[in-house]
């Protein structure tokens, strides 16, 4: 194995352990959201779809790098703007708590 | 400024795009700071992006003498992203979850897309190393199994693939099959680039491809046995594979970016699925094999519910003097209450029962609605004040002093039988004691079972009283009813 390879993988290793950490503390009622947001996080697949179209130089890889990077906005712009939908509807709404008194 | 200074600047801003991934999803664990901490991200991603786009263009030799790549890459982004941006702005909060699943689908299947054509490209010019080859066919594979997977569970939420668990003859053993098939390919390409084995390049292409498409089926058949109601686990754990699959492609092409983001959300996605799966306290296993869950259409079997007790109807007036009179009412919303879209409704009738000085809470069970969490972005949606959102654990001393519980919508989640009944499908999910309270009032269409596709004896208990209506018809009814009390 070349030592570029080592090193990718000692990236990956630490990149999940990072990612066990960062996740497993969130709160039930944020898990949609979450799952959207991580979704979106993968999107950075575009950023390979524009490597592999720059060096495309055939049909077939012409058309490979099209739709993996047609897949890959999708996957970017449509999870980061469904994502803050959601959780624009977490603002905080102070409203006084009635007192439970009886009813009349 | 040379390659080396230029690329080094490319890379520190993956860095940069890598660190607000970490970080936003890190503020993504409390709701003051989610939304910036999706934001940060969404920056990040901008970053990279962009820093590719300068690399592309600026390196030496640049996008070399045809226009066509760079045609791709803006047409094609402004057409994806476009898709994305409007389907996200469009669809409706009950609609979502298959949503997230066809983003995930689109996701994995541009991680394959990457490696497939890194293959091809490798095989073409006579260079294929034993690791690359190793990656390719898991991105590959992992790439078009959520691909495949994630489009039938979007399908399934959406009602244009039944609820319910499907099987065929044989599907099983096909299942089987395929995974078999494609681990032999696998195995035959590696030791094809290793040169064990004489591959020409048209035969490597072609076992890539039926590996590829192995794997397409092997998605589908995947999810088909798998019922409506584990939908959600389902997703996130296909979304836990993209990221696998999005960090395999980043091997691929040697870019780190794709390798930490990927891991991330492969990591994100494996401990959410987890979670989700601890909520319904089943394990991952158990869903995955599938067969559990009628999803709406094993509701279609209709009035054979509950048969074994008296059902108490009540009627509109009686429930809205019951609710009117009371201490302390509890809603417990669910996934009817979603559909009919009667979240504003219920939000009326609480304010209205608060005005009379009711103490209002709604009770929100982990997988309430389709996914967890989505019955509070639902119910925020209508301005229920977030503090009246009360969890589980929080919520379920309280039914005991609840004068009534008032549940819209939601079936299998409040069904004493998950306690008390060992035999049944649900026995030990964590539930909602509605039964509990003193009294307790069900909105619903009629004794149709739930998603689990099971009965529920809650409604056959003597303290319960059936107001049988649409959610959002039966709470505008409601409501009109308390005014005049």
């Amino acid at each position: 194995m070349s030592p570029e390879l080592l090193n990718a993988l000692a990236i990956f290793v630490l990149a999940i352990l990072v990612g066990f950490e960062v996740i497993s503390k969130v709160p039930a009622t944020l898990h949609t959201p979450l799952m959207s947001g991580a979704n979106s996080i993968h999107g950075i697949v575009l950023v390979g779809a524009m490597l592999i179209a720059a060096t495309a130089d055939n049909p077939l890889s012409y058309v490979l790098a099209f739709v993996a990077v047609v897949f890959g906005a999708a996957n970017v712009v449509g999870g980061y703007v469904v994502t803050d939908r959601m959780l624009q509807m977490f603002r905080k709404r102070e409203t006084p708590q009635k007192p439970a008194d009886t009813p009349e | 400024m040379n390659q080396e200074t230029i690329y080094a600047l490319v890379f520190l801003a993956w860095l940069v795009g890598a660190a607000s991934f970490v970080l936003g999803l890190h503020q993504m664990n409390s709701p003051a700071t989610a939304r910036g901490g999706n934001r940060l991200s969404a920056g990040g991603m901008a970053i990279a992006v962009l820093a590719t786009l300068v690399w592309l263009v600026v390196r030496p030799g640049g996008l070399g003498n045809s226009p066509l790549p760079l045609i791709i890459i803006i047409g094609g982004f402004a057409i994806g992203g476009g898709i994305g941006f409007v389907l996200a702005r469009r669809v409706a909060m009950t609609a979502m979850p298959q949503l997230v699943s066809l983003f995930n689908a689109v996701g994995g299947g541009a991680a394959a897309l990457i490696a497939i054509d890194d293959y091809i490209r490798g095989l073409s010019i006579g260079e294929m190393e034993v690791s690359t080859a190793i990656f390719v066919v898991l991105g590959a594979v992992i790439g078009s199994v959520t691909f495949s997977g994630s489009l039938i569970a979007s399908g399934k939420l959406q009602g244009v693939v039944p609820g319910r668990p499907i099987f065929f003859p044989g599907s099983r053993l096909l299942t089987i099959v395929l995974a078999l098939a494609t681990v032999a390919g696998f195995v035959l390409l590696v030791l094809g680039a290793a040169g064990a084995v004489a591959l020409t390049a048209e035969l490597g292409i072609i076992v890539l491809g039926l590996i590829v498409l192995a794997a397409l089926i092997f998605g589908i058949t995947m999810v088909l046995p798998i019922g409506g109601a584990d939908m959600p686990v389902v997703i996130s754990l296909l979304n836990s594979f993209t990221g696998t699959a999005a960090a395999m492609a980043g091997f691929v092409i040697n870019n780190p970016v794709l390798i930490i983001a990927g891991a991330l959300v492969g990591a994100a996605g494996a401990i959410l699925t987890k979670l989700m799966a601890d909520a319904m306290n089943r394990s991952i296993a158990n869903i995955m094999v599938g067969g559990f869950g009628g999803g709406d259409s094993a509701a279609e079997q209709a009035g054979a519910g509950a048969d074994g007790g008296n059902v108490r109807e009540v009627g509109m007036d009686d429930a809205a003097i019951q609710l009117a009179y009371a201490q302390k009412v509890i809603i417990v919303p669910g996934y009817g209450l979603a559909v009919a879209q009667a979240q504003h409704a219920v939000r009326e009738l609480a304010e209205l029962l608060e005005d009379r000085g009711v103490e209002v809470s709604y009770a929100i069970h982990p997988v309430a609605g389709r996914m967890p969490g989505h019955m509070n972005v639902l119910l925020a949606e209508a301005n229920v004040p977030y503090p009246q959102l009360r969890e589980m654990d929080e919520i379920n001393p309280e039914f005991d002093r609840a004068d009534v519980a008032l549940v819209v919508g939601a079936n299998d989640v409040t069904n004493p039988a998950a306690r008390s009944n060992p035999a049944s499908p649900i026995y030990g999910m964590p539930i909602l004691n509605v039964d509990h309270a003193r009294s307790i009032l069900v909105i619903k269409r009629s004794m149709r079972p739930g998603y689990a596709g099971i009965d529920n004896e809650l409604y056959v208990n003597p303290k319960t009283g059936m107001v049988f209506a649409d959610a959002k018809e039966g709470l505008i009814q409601l409501v009109a009813a308390v005014k005049l009390v």
